[in-house]
């Protein structure tokens, strides 16, 4: 985003043509028009603010991609406002065209400005600096002084403290009219590596989409969960929510495989925090391949298992309660654990159980599973995490589950619509609180419910992320850059000695100029004008 | 010491922090309000033909008053008292903040919730503008720093304080060392950046209105508060690009799985970001110097105490969260 280019150029005069009207544009000078404005200073900033904006709704509504089940449920709670949403593409901003469109259009407008910069950088970082100013007390920094010495030491003085102070000096002419026009003078600069530094940000800045860009199209992550003593082949059939990348294929999954052999969580007890979990730990059994050799990790938070290409995270646990359902004639139409999912930090969780197997009437249980189950005053309360007490308590439906229309559903909703849930006595929604070990019958010979035990589950992340080191790498040297930007400060300083009117030594006068903006300019010529001082006063120390 | 033992001196430290700093911010203003009857120097002549105006042609203009030796010791007084409390409230604001890094067992560093972070925040902003008042000549900063200091120590206090507790498992990484601590630094910076540009804006209104009295009067040129504005957010993005678009994705990576996973955290640190890129290039471009750049900063600001603070409240899906989310937060997988 150039600096040059704020400035906008005078469009070009066009060309006389008899049958063109006022304001009408060859296809040529449109585009030329369209590119000016495009990668015009002001446009890059507008554009910026534009992603800042564009940026905004996705932190409000929830996304597709990060929170689904938000996002599911917010499209339930709005009805109206969702189709609209829907076509806006408000569920997956991200991923939006519009979203896109706004970082699009600012690459082109950086690449449109640090082209040109580039190649503006590749002659001006060779140049020598231009020569002093005739007038040097004009600029706003300058000083103007007397000192003992002869001209010819102050020029060599001087020489020596911009070199030391890496300065690029203006070698002084060797013929022509510039002789005698720059004779008496020092013109230097330095800060030559500020627009380098800015210009390789700008490249970085690319670099670091491309990185990102093919993380998403190229890589893929998926979610699963994995209950105690099961296991995992990395294959996708297995995963419960699988998000590929746009160019990613199924071979690209490694052929790995895990059990999850135990899983350990530490409960803090009592004291400030009671009631967290922390240090939980996945201990898994690992291949890399079918037949390879088994391999043991100790899966953490913060400690993913690397196979390959590919890492395993560990972003989640819970509990999934053992039912055992029976029809009204005695036989398991369902048994086994059955994720529920935590609702809050004391993994007070949802779920439901579907024993469709079940006769005469499908069975459906939907409800809630405490993990330490407490009462007070009749009231059911969640005392922590830990499965101290567990107790599971779901209303019953039976009948339609929604099954026969084929739709695919939800393991973790019941479709109640053509359900009918089973009443109590009183007439009230019957039901079933199950601590470990208790079974329930159900009404009308329609069969019964058992709580066998708990085992935890473990959620984990599979992922591949190409590009990953490339916008590692990006934003480092963008940070490198960015500093070289901000820090380098260009500076031109320039001297003019010509010798004293009385004739006794010299007349200095000396000026500053910082092309940043924002540089202190005083501070350089009082530093300058102190050390040519002071070098002339100790000859021997500073003479090169 | 017993880990509540050091609790305690931690919460007292921070009560004895924002006594001082109160009294601080009444000796600054005490400071402030003696200048009032001490004409600003360079301005006098003009103070008066205003007065004069508003007076009334005829009427004798006001006698000038006698700068008063005393009125001018006193104001050095309240000066140089304001800044020694200054010094002395950021003393006790870190032993409260060490006391509460040692009352977590095992120690750790005092940044793991929105409590901390915010006490961290507040002491870098206060020893940032400790360290560069004399650099940056920063003194007429002070009143304001310290009231900002003050009323973010309250916020913390009053709404997000929560007794010391072991970290979350999430948090539980080097990275928290690394991440947190240039985004404390970079807020710092920001902040102090956002009071100069919020002067920058008044001082121009003044200057344009021909106001020149009070305290406006005294605060450095626009060019000047232009200048110190423009040092602070320079020193603050790079940081804040090494926070957040560094060791942010690098920690994500490790703990979520992703490293960028467009969590609302990471949308409004990427939101600031862009802000305060656009100010940047603002300070650059002809037409958004000056103001419409210190609008900028200050919007910058604006969002990344609205991400700090807000967007905890605002958004429960946030796995930043701190405040008073759960351990690994419940899951719902798509299915």
């Amino acid at each position: 985003m150039s600096e040059q280019s704020g400035q906008q150029q005078p469009t070009q005069q066009p060309t006389r043509q008899p049958t063109r009207r006022p304001g009408e544009l060859t296809a040529r000078e449109l585009g030329r028009f369209v590119w000016r404005q495009l990668t015009s200073m002001r446009t890059a900033l507008v554009l910026l603010l534009l992603l800042a904006l564009a940026a905004v709704p996705g932190s409000v509504i929830p996304q597709e991609s990060v929170d689904s089940f938000g996002a599911r449920q917010w499209k339930d709670q709005h009805e109206s406002l969702t189709p609209v949403y829907e076509a806006l593409g408000l569920f997956d901003v991200y991923g939006s065209v519009w979203f896109a469109a706004v970082y699009v259009l600012l690459m082109v407008s950086l690449v449109g400005c640090i082209l040109p910069r580039t190649k503006h950088y590749w002659t001006a970082a060779r140049a020598v600096p231009p020569a002093a100013p005739r007038h040097l007390t004009r600029l706003p920094d300058h000083a103007a002084y007397d000192v003992g010495a002869s001209p010819e030491q102050v020029l060599e003085v001087a020489r020596a403290e911009l070199r030391r102070r890496r300065y690029r000096l203006r070698p002084a002419p060797t013929e022509g009219a510039a002789v005698e026009r720059e004779a008496g003078t020092v013109a230097a600069e330095r800060g030559y590596l500020r627009e380098a530094g800015n210009l390789l940000f700008h490249l970085s800045v690319i670099v670091v989409l491309v990185g990102f860009a093919m993380g998403g199209l190229l890589g893929y992550k998926g979610g699963v969960i994995v209950v105690q003593g099961a296991g995992f082949a990395n294959n996708l059939t297995q995963y419960d929510d699988f998000v590929p990348g746009s160019f990613f294929s199924a071979d690209e999954l490694e052929p790995f495989s895990f059990d999850v052999d135990s899983f350990e969580v530490e409960w803090l007890e009592e004291g400030p925090g009671q009631g967290m979990a922390r240090a939980f730990e996945a201990g898994l059994t690992y291949r890399t391949a079918p037949g390879e050799p088994d391999q043991t990790y100790d899966l953490r938070v913060n400690h993913p298992l690397r196979i390959g290409d590919s890492e395993v995270f560990l972003v989640g646990h819970g509990y999934a309660p053992i039912v055992t359902v029976r029809g009204g004639d005695g036989e398991v139409a369902y048994s086994g654990p059955t994720v529920f999912l935590p609702q809050d930090a004391s993994f007070f969780s949802f779920g439901v159980v579907k024993a469709l197997a079940a006769e005469p009437e499908a069975i459906g249980l939907e409800g809630f599973f405490y993990p330490f189950f407490a009462s007070i005053d009749g009231d059911p309360f969640n005392v922590m995490g830990r499965d101290g007490n567990p107790v599971l308590s779901t209303n019953v439906y039976v009948g339609d589950l929604g099954l026969e229309d084929g739709e695919s559903q939800s393991v973790y909703i019941l479709d109640k619509e053509d359900a009918t849930q089973l009443e109590n006595d009183e007439g009230r929604p019957l039901r079933l609180d199950l601590a470990v070990g208790d079974t329930a019958r159900l009404p009308d010979g329609l069969g019964s419910v058992t709580f066998e035990g708990v085992e935890p589950w473990v959620r984990v992340q599979v992922s591949q992320t190409p590009g990953k080191r490339i916008a590692l790498g990006g934003v480092v040297l963008a940070l490198i850059g960015l500093c070289g930007s901000l820090f380098i400060r260009p500076r031109r300083v320039w001297l003019r000695v010509v010798p004293a009117e009385d004739g006794e030594g010299s007349r200095v006068e000396l000026a500053a100029l910082d092309r940043s903006g924002g540089g202190d300019t005083a501070a350089v010529v009082d530093d300058l004008r102190l050390a040519i001082v002071e070098a002339l006063d100790h000859p021997q120390e500073d003479t090169p | 010491m017993s880990q509540t033992a050091w609790e305690a001196l931690s919460n007292q430290a921070v009560a004895a922090a924002g006594v001082v700093y109160f009294l601080a911010l009444l000796s600054h203003l005490a400071e402030w309000a003696l200048l009032r009857s001490v004409p600003v120097a360079g301005q006098r002549g003009q103070a008066t033909a205003r007065e004069a105006v508003t007076v009334g042609a005829g009427a004798p203009p006001a006698p000038e008053p006698e700068v008063d030796d005393r009125t001018a010791e006193r104001v050095e007084m309240a000066g140089r008292l304001g800044f020694l409390l200054t010094c002395l409230a950021a003393v006790v604001h870190l032993v409260a903040l060490v006391a509460r890094g040692m009352a977590a067992e095992p120690h750790r560093v005092p940044w793991g919730n929105m409590y901390e972070f915010t006490l961290s925040g507040t002491f870098v902003v206060a020893a940032l503008y400790l360290l560069l008042r004399r650099r940056f000549g920063l003194a007429w900063m002070a009143p304001i720093v310290v009231a900002v200091v003050l009323s973010l120590l309250m916020v913390a206090v009053i709404w997000l304080y929560q007794p010391v507790g072991p970290l979350r498992e999430a948090l539980n990484s080097y990275w928290l060392v690394i991440h947190v601590v240039s985004a404390i630094i970079a807020t710092g910076a920001f902040t102090l950046g956002g009071i100069a540009s919020a002067l920058f804006l008044l001082k121009e209104r003044a200057e344009r209105k021909g106001r020149t009295g009070g305290y406006l009067g005294r605060v450095p040129s626009p060019a000047a508060l232009d200048r110190v504005s423009y040092r602070m957010h320079a020193f603050g993005f790079p940081v804040w690009t090494f926070a957040v678009l560094i060791t942010g994705p690098i920690w994500a990576h490790e703990a979520w799985a992703s490293y960028w996973s467009w969590d609302p955290k990471e949308v409004w640190a990427f939101i600031t970001w862009v802000v305060y890129a656009a100010y940047l290039h603002a300070r650059a471009t002809a037409g958004w110097k000056g103001r419409n750049a210190a609008l900028l900063a200050l919007l910058g600001m604006a969002t990344l105490w609205f991400n700090f603070i807000g967007i905890n409240y605002f958004s429960t899906s946030s796995m930043h969260s701190y405040a008073d989310a759960p351990a690994v937060s419940p899951l719902h997988p798509g299915s």
